[in-house]
């Protein structure tokens, strides 16, 4: 493969003001959080305009960089020199380029509809206002993440994002599980940013300095040792792993449900989850130098597939379940990228595809949810078609979408995803196809099961009773961009395949995708899969629709071992618990015992002693003059005892 | 006369004041005793001096004797304000300066 030098055009025009886009949610989170009580009434309307207003910016540079020719579409402006010591530079600029200007229409445009759509869901919470806080704050931490040309804005953008995302798990503080959520999702982050920052230590430390320019020129002219790039990469991985919920640190995602389910549905399934495979994809040009990171890329990629498949199988609660879905279409997009150059288009398809139908989804369940009186368990739902037709209808075409149903996004994304694993080639390119396969399968299975257990079949709530429920239809603020999102999940994917639209796009940033050699032709491909997916679909329906659903799951002694798995989370949480949290506290257990027994044993012994000895030598001051007199008269003797002995003898 | 004379009643004259200030309780006795052993030293220099042909030791001598009835005069001031207070001029009760 051949490399062209890393060429930014320099920014004019409209590209001089793309720091418009980090600034304005940013202000829109000073204000709201500075100005504190006074701006409550209006607060909402303040945080979606500033969402809004950066979303306008970001389509018009889209527009303008539609009117650029191809080799000048990728922007670098300098903004200023963070760190100007000498030896070590580190500037901060943006980078508009082909990759960033799609996530900063997803970021902003997804997020402005969540905005709108919190402004229902939110209305009743006092403390509406500090979340439109915070989820602008997101949006400026994201677009930062995403813009910044030099790794050291990137890790900035990324810690942010991750300080924003524990802010708004936890904004139902006094809920204790919602805080240990945001805790652990805290902690695990931690564990991939270390990653990230070594890696950006390293490359540091190899190139002499952190900007893409430099750091991608140094690994396409080959000047960067392949032990050196591999390490670079797989701690770029570790990274990414933490912050995209990626096995093996998938289990804070999970956990972060207890937040506010449109923070679900931006932050935890639409956007931050997926700055991994944005970092692997703008890190390309390091993933193509090195075959061992890209394998543990697409291992870890199929891991998480059937990982999250298998455990979303499980789970009655409607957030969990979609939470795992997530896991699992994540892993989709890393099992893309790792493939190379052939899969990195591919991957970002499927990313922002799902960045649609998953959002459209999460604000599906949060409608549903504030219908049934915030009761997530799917049991107890049941035929709610009837009584809220639109959550009904936008739910359906996610949920169509994510399945892969032909001419929705999930279908052209997915497919090319399985079709590009089986591409691979050799006994690899079967086993990663069959698991993308696989995975399809029971993601037709799993996302029925919570479809069917929703909206259809006989209701198992009642409206009279103590626990009575009165479904109704969400207001038009929810409604609204839940119907802008069904319409993007349904039409999204076949604009990106359109005339290889989304590929040809990508090129210069994700390489040109080499067009393999087909294993199996695509029809029959399509034709399987489709085949594995209505497979999936029947199962559920056999068991969730043909029989009546129980109201309660049964318990663990009756089912199966996978399924008492499954429940568990496959035990990560063990597995967590016995490898990392147990042994650390053990660890700190220790240390505290070293640190009390031996070196405060050390002072407080020390101190102990002289007192003591101070003690007894005290007793020699009896008051008694003459016994002064004596001891003085010794020394005199010793003293002229001493003088003989040296002069005399 | 042979000066080795002069230093063995010095010598005398030395332990006797040093026996005395650690023996005797009586503080104006100590005080004397302190006298014996400032003039045996007195006499040692004076003998030396002479001994050697030089002034030095008798220079020395008289500096000694100035000193002492500088002391003397303290000395005796701070006894007197003991025994004022304490009815006593015994030093051993004198202790309560201690641990």
């Amino acid at each position: 493969m051949t490399h062209t030098p890393v060429h930014y055009a320099a920014a004019s025009g409209a590209f001089s003001v793309s720091w418009l886009l980090i600034l304005l949610p940013l202000a829109g989170a000073a204000v709201l959080l500075l100005g504190g009580r006074r701006t409550d009434r209006f607060g909402h309307l303040i945080g979606t305009l500033a969402a809004a207003a950066s979303f306008v910016v970001g389509v018009v540079l889209f527009a303008a960089m539609l009117g650029r020719s191809g080799d000048d579409r990728a922007v670098s402006q300098h903004l200023f020199s963070w760190i100007p010591v000498n030896g070590f530079q580190v500037d901060v600029g943006l980078l508009v380029d082909q990759l960033s200007i799609v996530f900063v229409l997803l970021i902003t445009g997804v997020g402005t509809l969540i905005h709108i759509y919190s402004i229902g869901y939110m209305a009743h919470d006092p403390a509406r206002r500090k979340f439109f806080a915070y989820m602008n704050l997101f949006l400026a931490s994201m677009l930062l993440l995403v813009l910044g040309n030099n790794f050291l804005s990137l890790y900035a953008g990324w810690e942010l994002v991750g300080l924003s995302s524990y802010l708004l798990i936890k904004f139902w503080e006094d809920r204790p599980a919602a805080a240990t959520a945001a805790n652990k999702a805290f902690y695990m982050n931690r564990v991939g940013d270390v990653g990230l920052a070594i890696a950006i230590m390293l490359m540091f430390a190899t190139v002499g300095s952190t900007s893409y320019a430099d750091v991608f020129g140094a690994a396409a002219a080959n000047v960067i040792g392949y032990g050196t790039i591999s390490a670079i990469a797989l701690l770029l991985l570790l990274g990414a792993c933490g912050k995209s919920g990626q096995f093996p640190l998938q289990a804070w995602l999970p956990d972060a449900m207890e937040g506010p389910t449109p923070i679900s549905a931006l932050i935890h399934a639409a956007t931050m989850v997926t700055a991994g495979v944005y970092l692997i994809v703008r890190s390309a040009p390091i993933f193509n130098e090195t075959q061992a990171a890209r394998t543990v890329v697409v291992v870890i990629g199929a891991i998480t597939i059937l990982l999250g498949c298998v455990i979303g199988c499980a789970y009655d609660d409607i957030k969990k379940v979609l939470a795992y879905s997530t896991v699992s279409q994540i892993g989709y997009m890393f099992l893309a990228v790792g493939l190379g150059p052939a899969g990195y288009a591919i991957g970002i398809m499927h990313l922002l595809a799902h960045g649609f139908f998953k959002a459209g989804l999460f604000l599906g369940a949060g409608s549903v949810i504030h219908a049934m009186d915030d009761d997530q368990d799917l049991r107890h739902y049941g035929g709610l078609w009837r009584y809220m037709p639109v959550t009904w209808a936008t739910f359906g075409l996610g949920f169509l979408a994510i399945i892969g149903f032909p001419g929705l996004s999930g279908f052209f994304t997915k497919d090319r995803i399985i079709e590009t694993a089986f591409d691979k080639g050799g006994t690899s390119g079967y086993l990663l196809g069959a698991v993308a396969l696989l995975g399809a399968g029971i993601t037709a299975f799993y996302m029925s099961r919570l479809f069917l257990m929703t909206f259809h079949g006989r209701p198992r709530w009642s409206s009279e009773g103590e626990d009575a429920r009165h479904p109704h239809e969400s207001p038009p603020t929810m409604t609204g961009p839940m119907i802008v999102l069904a319409v993007g999940s349904t039409f999204a994917g076949g604009l990106f395949v359109l005339g290889h639209s989304m590929q040809d796009w990508l090129e210069p940033v994700a390489g040109e995708g080499v067009e393999g050699v087909h294993t199996f032709s695509p029809i029959v491909l399509t034709a399987l899969t489709l085949v594995v997916v209505a497979g999936g679909f029947a199962a559920a329906w056999l068991r969730y629709q043909a029989r009546p659903v129980e109201a309660t799951a049964r318990p663990d002694t009756e089912v199966t071992l996978v399924t008492v798995a499954a429940r568990h989370d496959l035990f990560a949480n063990t597995v967590n618990e016995t490898i990392a949290m147990r042994p650390g506290q053990f660890l700190t257990r220790f240390l505290v015992w070293l640190d009390l027994v031996g070196v405060d044993g050390l002072v407080r012994g020390s101190a102990a002693g002289i007192g003591g000895l101070s003690g007894r030598m005290r007793r020699l001051q009896t008051g008694f003059v003459r016994s002064y007199a004596l001891s003085m008269l010794g020394g005199a003797v010793l003293m002229v005892g001493a003088l003989l002995l040296v002069w005399g003898g | 006369m042979n000066p080795a004379n002069y230093l063995i009643l010095a010598a005398l004259l030395f332990t006797i004041g040093t026996a005395g200030v650690l023996v005797r309780r009586n503080a104006i006795v100590v005080f004397m005793s302190i006298e014996l052993m400032l003039n045996a030293s007195n006499l040692t220099l004076v003998t030396f001096s002479r001994l050697h042909g030089t002034l030095d030791g008798q220079v020395m001598a008289f500096f000694v004797m100035v000193v002492a009835a500088a002391e003397v005069v303290i000395g005796l001031a701070i006894i007197l304000s003991i025994f004022r207070t304490r009815r006593s001029a015994s030093v051993d009760d004198v202790n309560l300066l201690k641990y």
